[in-house]
């Protein structure tokens, strides 16, 4: 029954390594698009701090056509229409644009940050509860972050979002709509039949799963 | 200050698909300032957001980077941030609330020494207050319509299940009636967040109920 849902939103999946491939052939420029030996990934920090440090309109082009379109995707399924969702993603990299010397490369990888913007967004848009942050730490983000520690953040985005691909479908449909915000626990429970109590055990051993394959990955390092 | 009781993976899930009313938003933002490991914690919810969102796309508009980059032409540099604040009992997103730190909280006498301060939040299912407990006093006994959150801030409290003490979190639900006493010592300051109303279980409190919005 609750399969029922999941076909209801078309999830236009791209495998973000090809991609990362296409960007890289979009933006030759003097082999600063570094790129990680062994992922074949594309250093999205960098180009931040490239936009962050000359205004680097083509590092921010690469930055737009991977992320913009994903918020997007992420405002739509959150219920915005398709123009609002338009609307929001341009303001949302407008905010990168804005904010790029507040982002922390040591703590977060640009997904996740954009996340947090997009997130931050949607509230505004959709009329969502206002969300204090918590206090600032006391250290800001590093003018030189750490490239270990750089290059861990976002390889942690990228085992998480392998580890949530491998989860089963059930689980997985779950945590995304949890993130997707658009329905409370107890409207899913409503629209899908299953007990509250299902759907908290599932997402809760969704989590557990999560967390085990990024404890065995981060072994295996 | 070694914080023993925690936020639920269920709660920094919903903070950080903020999904959660704004009176539960401000206690887990609060706790978060005060605890590292739930800070943690509540970064790798971020990151399974960072993760959610590289997972799916669509297409952008004809000329939507022109656009926006047209914007970012258009826009005022951003302000610096501001001077940070601090206080000894109100961590920083709470003294947004109050308006300063805890000299500033406007008690309200609720009997027996106990005060509390009613902390403006925008929605309608939910509320949050501070509450001032005298060192050896109790709260009214109280069983609640819905999730209630319940952080400490000053001195400790202990009630039936455990003691809690600063940054400490009690996460308690409908099923949950008790009897916190504040530790002798110190008064006790807490910031509570409530879903629905309190029900007092003594017939004099829940007639009082109304008039002091609890």
């Amino acid at each position: 029954m609750f399969d029922a849902i999941a076909p209801q939103k078309a999830y236009a999946t791209v495998n973000p390594r090809l991609y990362a491939a296409g960007d890289r052939c979009m933006t030759p420029k003097k082999g600063n698009l570094r790129l990680t030996a062994d992922a074949e990934q594309i250093d999205w920090s960098a180009l931040v701090f490239r936009v962050r440090d000359d205004q680097d309109k083509v590092a921010f082009a690469a930055l737009f056509r991977h992320f913009a379109p994903r918020v997007k995707a992420f405002l739509m399924k959150s219920g915005a229409s398709e123009a609002l969702a338009e609307e929001c993603a341009q303001d949302v990299m407008a905010t990168l644009w804005q904010k790029a010397r507040l982002f922390d490369a040591e703590r977060a990888s640009v997904a996740t940050w954009v996340f947090t913007i997009a997130r931050n967004r949607r509230i505004d848009a959709l009329r969502k509860s206002r969300r204090p942050e918590p206090e600032e730490l006391p250290w800001g983000p590093e003018p030189e972050p750490d490239q270990a520690e750089v290059l861990e953040a976002q390889q942690e985005t990228e085992r998480l979002g392998t580890a949530l691909a491998q989860l089963p479908l059930k689980q997985r449909v779950l945590i995304e709509r949890a993130y997707f915000g658009d329905l409370s626990h107890s409207e899913i429970a409503a629209e899908t039949g299953l007990p509250l109590g299902t759907i908290k055990s599932r997402i809760r051993l969704a989590l557990e799963r999560l967390r085990h394959q990024m404890d065995v990955k981060a072994t295996d390092k | 200050m070694k914080i023993k009781h925690h936020m639920s993976d269920e709660l920094l899930m919903a903070y950080a698909a903020a999904e959660l009313p704004e009176a539960f938003n401000l206690v887990i933002a609060a706790h978060l300032s005060m605890c590292d490991e739930c800070r943690a914690r509540s970064m790798a919810f971020d990151a399974l957001g960072g993760a959610v969102i590289e997972d799916s796309t669509c297409d952008m508009s004809a000329g939507s980077l022109e656009t926006c980059l047209a914007r970012i032409g258009a826009m005022s540099q951003t302000d610096a941030p501001l001077a940070r604040r601090q206080d000894s009992v109100l961590p920083a997103p709470l003294m947004d609330y109050v308006g300063g730190g805890v000299d500033s909280v406007k008690w309200r006498p609720l009997g027996m020494g106990v005060r509390q301060a009613i902390l403006r939040t925008g929605d309608k299912g939910a509320s949050a207050r501070l509450l001032y407990i005298p060192a050896g006093a109790s709260m009214p006994d109280h069983g609640h319509n819905g999730l209630e959150l319940t952080l400490v801030l000053q001195g400790a409290f202990r009630d039936e299940a455990d003691r809690f003490a600063r940054g400490d979190v009690e996460i308690a639900d409908a099923s949950v009636e008790h009897t916190p006493v504040a530790e002798a010592g110190e008064a006790c300051i807490c910031l509570v967040a409530t879903q629905g109303s309190l029900k007092f279980t003594a017939l004099l409190p829940r007639l009082a109920q109304p008039f002091f919005r609890i």
